[in-house]
Formats: C-alpha cells, structure tokens, sequence
C-alpha cells in the first residue's frame, strides 16, 4: 500500500524520473530509543493518521509537499483536479513552508525551511483536506475550529514544528525534488516537493478532535481573568 | 560608497545568520528553566541547536528573513539621499549572496520584485545626530510576529483599561492572550504609548532594538516592564505555544507626550528570532 502510492507521484513538470526510496514498512513506528517518539513514513492512511494522538513527538520520513498562502487561495478557488497538479498530494503532508531555495546548475539547493503561521490560510484548509486527501499539515501556531472538524471528518493530523529553526530544519530536507507554480508564484509560495528524513514535529491536533492549542488557550485565558481580577 | 555598501551587505548577513548573544542567552537560560522531557525543553534546545548550526553554516536561522527596517544615524552634512540608495543596493546584493527570501510583493501586480526592495521596502529611519559617525541599526523583522501585533485606544471598557499605566498592563496581557503561540514565542515585546498611531506604532518597534538586560530610565515604566514579564511569562503558553514557563524574554516599554484626548498603547511583537545589528562607520 505504501509502496504503490509513493510510486504514484509522478513528475509532469520536469519529466525527469526521481528515484523514491520504497520501503516496506509500517507507516507508522515507535522509535526503540525514545519512549514517546514515533517515526512517521508517508504516505498515510486514515487509519494510521488515527494512531497519532495529541503531545506525540514525531520524526517524519517521505515525500511532502509545501503550500502558503498563494497555493491555499489556488486549491480553495480554482479547484484544480488531482490529474492537474504534478504531484499526488493524497495521504501526504503539506507544509506551510516558504523556503530559501538556491537554484544550482543540477537542480535545487535548501538553504532555510522553517514554518509558517498556520492560521492564516485557516479559512482554506477543510476544504483542501477533504478534497485532496491530505493526511497532515506541517505548521506552526495551530489552526482553528473548522480545519480541527475536517481533520476529525477525514483523517488528518496538524503536526507542529519549531517556528523559526529554519537551519535545522533544513538540514532535514534530504532532496529538493521537483517544484510547481514557481514562475507564476514565485520561491516562497510555490509548492515544492521534497524529502525529509527525520523532520521532528509533535503533534497538537488530532483526528480524534482533541486540540491542544484549544486547551492551552482556555487555560491561559483563565489566568488572564485572575491577573485582571474581572 | 562603494565601501559602506558592502559593509551593509555584511550587516545584513551578521543579523540573518547569528542572533545578539542578549537573545541567545535568555533563550539558553529559558532552556534552563522549564521542565525536563517537556515539548517547551526540546522546542528550546532545537532552537538552540538551529542558531548553532545557522552561525556556523552562515545560513539564515529563519528562512522568513522579513522586512529589514533600517534606523539610521547620520552625522550632519551626509546625504540621506545617498545613504538610501546605497542601501538599496546593498539590500539586492545581500538577497542574492547570503541569500535572503525575497519578500517585497507588489501590491497591484502580486509580483514578488525578487530582490527586497519595492515601495517603501526595505523600511528607512533616518535621523541627524551630532559627531562625525555614521551608525546604521537593522531589524529584519519577521512577518509571523509583525502580524501578531496590536494597538489599543483608551479607555477600553471591555477590559477596564482606564488613561493609565494600569490600563497599559491590561491591554499588553490581554494581547499576548489573544495571540498564544501563533508568532513563535518566547517573545520580546515593544510597546509604545502617546498621541497618535502612526508614532506609537513607530515607539513601539523601536523597543525592539533594546537589549533584553536593558533598564527602563524611568522607575515607574521599568517597574511595570519587570511585573508584565513576570506575569506573560504565568500565562502558561509557553515556547512556540506548547505550554511551559517561558512565553516572554522581555517587555520594553517606550513614552511619548499624549494629547489630553488621545491615549493610544501599540504592542509590537518580536518572536524569539530578534535579529538586530550595528554597523558602525
């Protein structure tokens, strides 16, 4: 099942034939050192995605793509049809992600990928999930009540990474495969597809409804009405 | 100008690639604090690990590298004129060899100029001072946070913010709540009070060019800076949001006179990414 979908993304942009590690494995795993780590291989099932729970340390392995504000607004309004996007966003992860990419004479070089902030392309994100199948969201920030229903509805994680650690982050991209929308769009808001290995993320919304954004915020604004004594 | 152009360039890479050792060390004591196999622990240490590995690669920490704000202090007699499109220049330069994110979009057309500059892009200060040296303050100020910030009008009945440093307070904490961890906290805050919006939001992003360490002058203003840290920092949000004790590295605090009808309070955020730097010339 993993294999045959990783095989499915196809690249019509370049033409040119990546070659995708295929691995028979589950896709989702426990780390035998840390305790609370879970290893992710993509792409995912909405039964996997249902083994992740809310405070799960992740590492992630597999093919992503990224997407900001500019490709948000494009899914949500033009509605392009699977066949026409290059890569097979099914069962992947998008990645609000604006990155500095350095084109090299063989391709494409990372330099800085960290986060963007979720929240703002909140409006367009249920949709995005259900129609294109997306099984997690890389972000930061969190996102709100409606993107947390369709995650629930159809099976998708919102996975928190380190806001600003661009550099580290980076350095777990292994590839820069294959990009779309980058003339039309430009650097930080076309959708690149890239490799990870290892991408570390902890899990703060679930497809069981449970969010820890939510929580973290009724909390803080009790202590608020304490401070200001109302 | 050719000389003080490429000694913008460089500024421009000190203050992408490698954060002020105030900020890393309130980062490092932060990390100190919170609590072992917490999320706020590991968040801290890989930010850590991040300045790291970014001042050694010479790579930007963040790949957002922002709207750069240049605060510059020209001796009597330098042309602003010249010093603006040599900082123009520089800005393209730099975008292209560190590199830098292009980040100035056009407003009409949505094309991004691909360099960093455009109207009004990168932002400029300049004010005359006495002496004969030149110093050149940068901020490259990320979008995350810049989109998080606030202003307040007083008084403000919904949070029962009076004409006052008590109704300050209020709208600061009543901000940061607002906000949780949407612009990569531990943040540092600025805030500016006075007459009118376009210079408090002004006094409130010059805050941000203060040191954490730095004491308010004014006992009053420092008192309160002290107590909102203590108090954000009780708010339980916690680094990037994931709970814990560290949600603030500082609160700065900038006056200005006010019109007896107008008391207007500006919270400008920085997440924890507060690239600032000197070029002295």
């Amino acid at each position: 099942m993993v294999t045959k979908q990783l095989s499915a993304i196809s690249y019509k942009l370049s033409g040119k034939k990546a070659t995708i590690i295929k691995k028979q494995r589950s896709a989702i795993s426990s780390q035998p050192s840390g305790k609370k780590t879970k290893i992710i291989n993509l792409p995912l099932t909405k039964k996997d995605v249902l083994g992740l729970k809310v405070g799960d340390v992740v590492l992630i392995n597999g093919l992503i793509v990224t997407g900001r504000d500019k490709i948000h607004q494009f899914l949500f309004y033009e509605k392009p049809s699977k066949k026409d996007i290059p890569f097979d966003l099914s069962g992947t992860i998008l990645f609000h992600c604006g990155p500095i990419i350095k084109k090299t004479d063989d391709g494409y070089t990372m330099i800085s990928a960290g986060p963007t902030t979720s929240i703002r392309v909140d409006m367009y994100e249920s949709k995005i999930i259900s129609d294109y199948g997306i099984r997690g969201i890389i972000g930061k920030g969190g996102m709100g009540e409606n993107t947390l229903k369709a995650m629930k509805k159809n099976g998708c994680v919102y996975l928190h990474t380190i806001g600003g650690a661009a550099a580290y982050l980076a350095d777990k991209i292994k590839r820069v495969i294959d990009v779309w929308k980058l003339e039309e769009f430009g650097m930080p808001e076309a959708m690149w597809l890239l490799e990870v290995e290892g991408f570390p993320a902890i899990v703060t919304m679930d497809a069981h409804g449970k969010s820890l954004h939510k929580e973290i915020e009724k909390e803080s604004h009790k202590i608020l009405q304490r401070l200001l004594k109302m | 100008m050719l000389k003080l152009r490429d000694g913008i360039v460089e500024l421009y890479r000190k203050v992408a690639t490698s954060l002020p050792p105030d900020v890393e060390e309130a980062i490092k004591a932060a990390h100190a604090v919170e609590k072992k196999g917490s999320n706020a622990k590991r968040a801290l240490q890989i930010i850590l690990e991040n300045i790291r590995l970014a001042r050694e690669t010479v790579r930007p920490l963040c790949q957002d590298t922002g709207v750069p704000v240049f605060y510059v202090k020209n001796p009597i007699g330098i042309s602003q004129m010249e010093l603006e499109k040599t900082i123009i220049e520089a800005t393209r330069i730099a975008t292209e060899r560190i590199p830098l994110r292009p980040n100035a979009v056009d407003i009409i057309t949505e094309k991004n100029s691909g360099d960093n500059t455009g109207i009004g892009f990168p932002v400029l200060y300049f004010k005359e001072t006495q002496g004969s040296t030149l110093t050149i303050d940068l901020m490259m100020k990320g979008a995350g946070c810049e989109n998080i910030g606030q202003t307040y009008k007083l008084p403000y009945e919904e949070l029962k913010a009076n004409r006052d440093l008590e109704g300050v307070r209020r709208c600061v904490l009543d901000a940061v709540c607002k906000v949780q961890g949407k612009g990569c906290p531990p943040y540092i805050l600025g805030i500016g009070i006075g007459a009118t919006k376009d210079q408090v939001t002004r006094l409130s992003k010059e805050q941000l060019m203060r040191k954490i360490q730095d004491v308010n002058e004014i006992s009053s203003i420092s008192d309160i800076e002290k107590r909102l840290l203590k108090e954000i920092n009780s708010l339980g949000i916690g680094p990037l949001g994931f709970g814990g004790k560290t949600t603030a590295l500082g609160v700065k605090i900038g006056v200005n006179h006010r019109h007896p009808a107008s008391y207007f309070v500006d919270i400008s955020v920085s997440c924890w990414a507060n690239r600032r730097g000197r070029l002295i010339w």
